[in-house]
């Protein structure tokens, strides 16, 4: 037994561990005995220590190591510290329920091999740990790569079909112009002195436009990865078309490795953040909550409605950002923790609920084989442990008390209300209305859940074909419990995580939120303010109120109960095309937020023999952005095929003009 | 926790458990005096709800476990919420579990359960009325929280006892900006407990109803559950209002037994007025179409958030 004395080797052995069992699925690559039962279940193991050494190496001072592997002369060099640390945990604690749920998910060889695709899963995972531990530009940018390039070969699963093999290359498309961007942030940061490592550009004293050149340049490229608006086109088409333990992975686990970056960039590379950044952070995370929790509420798709969702999470969790960087840049420190405790509770809770959710999909989809909101429904009756458990997950990401999700919302807000003594005049007036936009993403987030929960789960089931649905396996099921467990306890225990996020926040970014000494039960996040909130206390209310109620009901009155037909207001004759549809729900969002969507109706004439009505909702992005951009990409190489002739002359001209050229500028 | 604390905190529960019905009761008299018809008695939603509770439940073949808890998780979420705010007495020793943003989350949950249970039987009308709820819902709800900030921004703190306690202990606050959330509060207050101008608490014409669409399927005591519920959430929304904009008379921190004691007759005149006032407003104004309701719920949102404007522009 090897004795690892740093938390940081342990890491890195894990990580490696994580490679080896991918490898280890080539061994017998279409064996799904071999690779769900045996290799997944590892996988999870692996990922509980992980979060295990993680956790426990939080407090402890950074590491930093050189590891003899790449390109001769230009070794790997990793570090860990608080913030790498707290990141790890997130991925391992979610990528484990993420695997035991995957060791039951993968049933049949559907495209891709058990063992290739085992291989991929685990070098993605492995990756995005190696993220997290690279102290230079190179091994960074190396992890990053793999990361992009395994969950590329993850989404496209499912090569055959043509429009799964579309999103991948959009997903890839915008996962390179990303990472270049981040080069050419990590290029600015060296500033001049050509040396790559962190350590240089945490020593380069950059100018204050180059800093913000490089500060925009990373926002760029980690928002590509966040799917920060109008960067967000990627995430709707790749989340539906990777499978769902996929999705969830890449939804709970690598977007948060793009929070990592900009914190790890703006904070530790950059030094101190300039305040306006923060506005920059807080004005585009505003806006992509907004608008993706909008087109959440009007999908038809239930995992395209969770990539939605994840955008507006994620913008969340940037505005939090941003407002942390405000605080920090004019000084207000306790507030500035606050607020940057609230960005990273809100990761990790969001890497919980999210998976849980995609997960909840990828049982409903495993047993009914549909993704449509429109032929589904009623599968409470069916699937009754999928059904409670993605509850659990829905009402969190609704933000409802005592769960996880209102915590960090409680703790943004917070941070928010007590923001109005910010010595800039302007920023006081934006602050409000930052706090009512967050307020109104998290109201229509419930909107969001009400409409997946209850059209998935709830009502009739709408296609005959759902009455052969069954309910999750033991290993699936071991998972949706791992991340719903998850959810309950990040939402009753806020105090600890936040002693531990405290550390983390001090240490990147040297702004402590002072201890306030209230007991574990009780949440005070700033002293001399009262706002106080106990989720323990104020569950056992309500369940005891509950409880208390039931048996009174029980006690003084009868409780017998007759089953009969739905009255349904005297109507009769009810069935399951009356309910309302994913669209029909949608409908009260589409017509009030009118201006965000292009809608596409087709609408039957009184005369159609086969009448349909239809209703597409497009992304203006799209014609706003992307497609202009794509003629202008055209119409540049149209003005440059002139030079292409297609004779091996001229191109040999072309070579010895651009020679002499350049023989001419040496000398 | 002192005796007296403790006092307080069951004196308002019980208070709110039981005078809930007789707002509602005392609402409906006085609407139908403006209306010029015969009043019912004021006691009318006790006999309801103690009828309903003595009826056997039906319920539909296909509801799900939810459906049977719904009304038990509703009406619980509407009793802690009233233990938290503030209506006679501010030493309230549950409120340091929840504040008003927790309050606000708190009135959020009964919502979607209200939804979700809408939803479950798979009735036309059912999920209408849970897609129009939380249609208001989600409007609603941005507006309450803005219009509680204003109010917490001038009290520095989110706890509800001890906003109420601020206002009430000043010695003359007039703030500009509390009148623009009092009447953006107004109309949440309105949208919140399915009242005319959005929903008609009297119909049940499928067009227009939100409120009663929901609780079609519900019968016997999940009713009475539910009907208890609403009632104690229009009490509910009425002692927030009183604890932001009309604080006086609560008894507060430096008040003996005595002051709680006379805060009893004071709530009541509060309680009296405001019923009447309700009534007025709903005989007076007419019932918007649904599309409509979007636009007042955003008007009160503007408000809210003017109000908040108004407050750090001009510090009043």
């Amino acid at each position: 037994m090897l004795y690892i004395d740093s938390s940081m080797r342990a890491c890195l052995a894990l990580l490696a561990l994580w490679a080896l069992i991918g490898v280890a699925g080539l061994l017998r690559p279409m064996s799904v005995g071999f690779v769900g039962r045996m290799l997944f279940p590892l996988g999870a193991l692996c990922g509980v220590v992980l979060a295990v050494v993680a956790a426990t190496s939080i407090g402890a001072p950074a590491e930093q190591a050189v590891l003899k592997i790449g390109l001769p002369d230009l070794p790997m060099h990793v570090r860990r510290d608080a913030l790498a640390s707290f990141f790890l945990l997130l991925l391992g604690a979610t990528s484990a329920g993420i695997s035991i749920f995957a060791a039951g998910y993968f049933r049949r060889g559907q495209g891709t091999a058990p063992g290739l695709m085992c291989l991929q899963y685990h070098l993605f995972l492995a990756s995005m740990g190696f993220v997290l531990l690279a102290d230079d530009a190179y091994a960074f940018m190396v992890a990053w790569e793999t990361m992009a390039l395994s969950s590329y070969f993850l989404v496209t699963t499912q090569h055959g079909l043509p429009e799964i093999r579309r999103a991948g290359f959009l997903y890839l498309l915008i996962a390179h112009v990303g990472a270049l961007a981040i080069l050419l942030s990590f290029g600015v940061m060296q500033g001049g002195s050509w040396q790559f490592t962190f350590d240089a550009m945490r020593g380069a004293h950059l100018t204050p436009y180059w800093a913000a050149v490089a500060f925009l340049l990373a926002l760029f490229g980690f928002g590509a990865k966040a799917g920060l608006v109008p960067l967000h086109v990627w995430l709707p088409e790749a989340h539906p078309a990777a499978p769902s333990p996929v999705s969830a992975l890449m939804s709970g686990a690598m977007l948060k490795m793009a929070v990592y970056g900009v914190l790890r960039v703006s904070f530790d590379l950059l030094g101190k953040p300039e305040w306006w950044w923060g506005l920059v952070l807080l004005a585009v995370g505003l806006f992509s909550a907004l608008y993706g929790v909008t087109f959440a509420a009007v999908q038809t798709d239930m995992k395209r409605l969770l990539a939605w969702s994840s955008i507006e999470n994620l913008g969340i969790v940037f505005a939090a950002i941003g407002l942390g960087i405000v605080f920090h840049g004019v000084g207000m420190n306790s507030l500035a923790a606050l607020a940057l405790i609230a960005a990273l509770y809100h990761s990790l809770n969001h890497a919980f609920m999210k998976s849980l959710l995609f997960l909840g999909t990828g049982a409903v989809l495993h047993s009914t084989g549909e993704r449509n909101l429109g032929r589904l429904g009623g599968l409470i009756h069916r699937m009754p442990w999928v059904a409670w458990l993605t509850l659990v997950g829905a009402l969190a990401m609704a933000g409802l008390p005592p769960l996880n999700g209102f915590v960090s919302e409680w703790l943004l807000l917070q941070a928010f209300l007590f923001a109005h003594q910010v010595p800039r005049t302007f920023v006081n007036m934006i602050l409000p209305v930052g706090a009512a936009l967050v307020a109104l993403s998290a109201a229509l987030a419930a909107y969001v859940m009400v409409k997946f929960f209850g059209v998935i789960f709830l009502g009739q089931p709408r296609e005959p074909a759902l009455a052969r649905a069954h309910d999750a396996g033991l290993l699936e099921r071991i998972g949706l419990i791992w991340l719903a467990l998850g959810c309950l306890l990040l939402g009753l225990l806020p105090t600890y995580v936040i002693d531990t996020l405290r550390t983390v926040v001090a240490q990147f970014s040297g702004a402590l939120l002072p201890s306030t000494g209230a007991p574990w039960w009780l949440l005070v996040p700033l002293a001399g303010r009262q706002a106080s909130y106990s989720a323990p206390v104020f569950l056992i209310a309500l369940a005891s109120i509950v409880v208390l109620t039931a048996l009174l009901v029980r006690r003084f009155y009868h409780h017998r109960v007759r089953r009969a037909a739905a009255w349904d207001g005297g109507f009769g004759r009810l069935n399951a095309r009356m309910q309302d549809t994913a669209e029909g729900f949608g409908q009260p969002i589409r017509h009030i937020f009118g201006a965000f969507f292009a809608v596409q109706r087709e609408l039957p004439s009184a005369f159609d023999s086969a009448p349909r009505y239809g209703v597409v909702v497009g992304d203006r992005i799209w014609q706003w952005v992307y497609l202009p951009l794509g003629t202008l990409v055209q119409r540049i190489a149209d003005s440059f095929a002139w030079l292409q002739q297609g004779r091996i002359s001229t191109y040999l001209l072309y070579s010895f003009i651009t020679l002499i050229a350049l023989l001419a500028l040496m000398l | 926790m002192k005796p007296l604390e403790i006092l307080t905190q069951a004196l308002e529960l019980i208070a709110a458990l039981a005078a809930a019905p007789l707002f509602l009761g005392w609402v409906n008299q006085c609407r139908a005096w403006l209306q010029n018809r015969r009043a019912p008695s004021i006691w009318l939603p006790y006999r309801g709800i103690r009828k309903l509770f003595h009826k056997d439940a039906v319920i539909a073949e296909n509801a799900s476990p939810l459906f049977r808890v719904a009304p038990y998780i509703v009406f619980g979420a509407m009793v802690v919420a009233a233990g938290i705010i503030p209506s006679m007495g501010t030493r309230l020793p549950f409120t340091i579990a929840a504040d008003a943003i927790a309050l606000v989350g708190l009135l959020a949950t009964a919502r979607v359960f209200l939804s979700l249970a809408a939803i479950d039987i798979g009735t036309a009308f059912g999920t209408l009325g849970a897609r129009r709820e939380m249609m208001v819902g989600f409007l609603a709800e941005p507006a309450l929280l803005m219009v509680i900030f204003v109010a917490s921004i001038i009290s520095a703190t989110t706890a509800l006892p001890a906003i109420a306690e601020n206002l009430a202990t000043q010695t003359l606050g007039l703030y500009p900006s509390l009148a623009f959330t009092a009447i953006a509060f107004t109309l949440i207050l309105l949208a919140e407990n399915a009242r005319i101008p959005i929903d008609n608490p009297a119909t049940h014409l499928e067009l227009t109803m939100i409120h009663e669409a929901m609780v079609l399927e519900y019968s016997a005591r999940h009713l009475a559950l539910m009907e208890w519920a609403a009632a104690l959430k229009l009490l509910n929304y009425a002692c927030i209002g009183f604890a932001l904009f009309l604080p006086w008379g609560i008894s507060t921190g430096t008040g003996g037994p005595l002051s709680l004691l006379a805060s009893i007759p004071l709530l009541a005149a509060k309680l009296t007025v405001t019923g009447a006032a309700l009534a007025l407003i709903e005989t007076i104004s007419a019932k918007l179409r649904v599309f409509r309701v979007p636009e007042f719920l955003a008007i009160a949102f503007l408000l809210a958030v003017l109000g908040l404007l108004v407050h750090l522009l001009l510090g009043a």
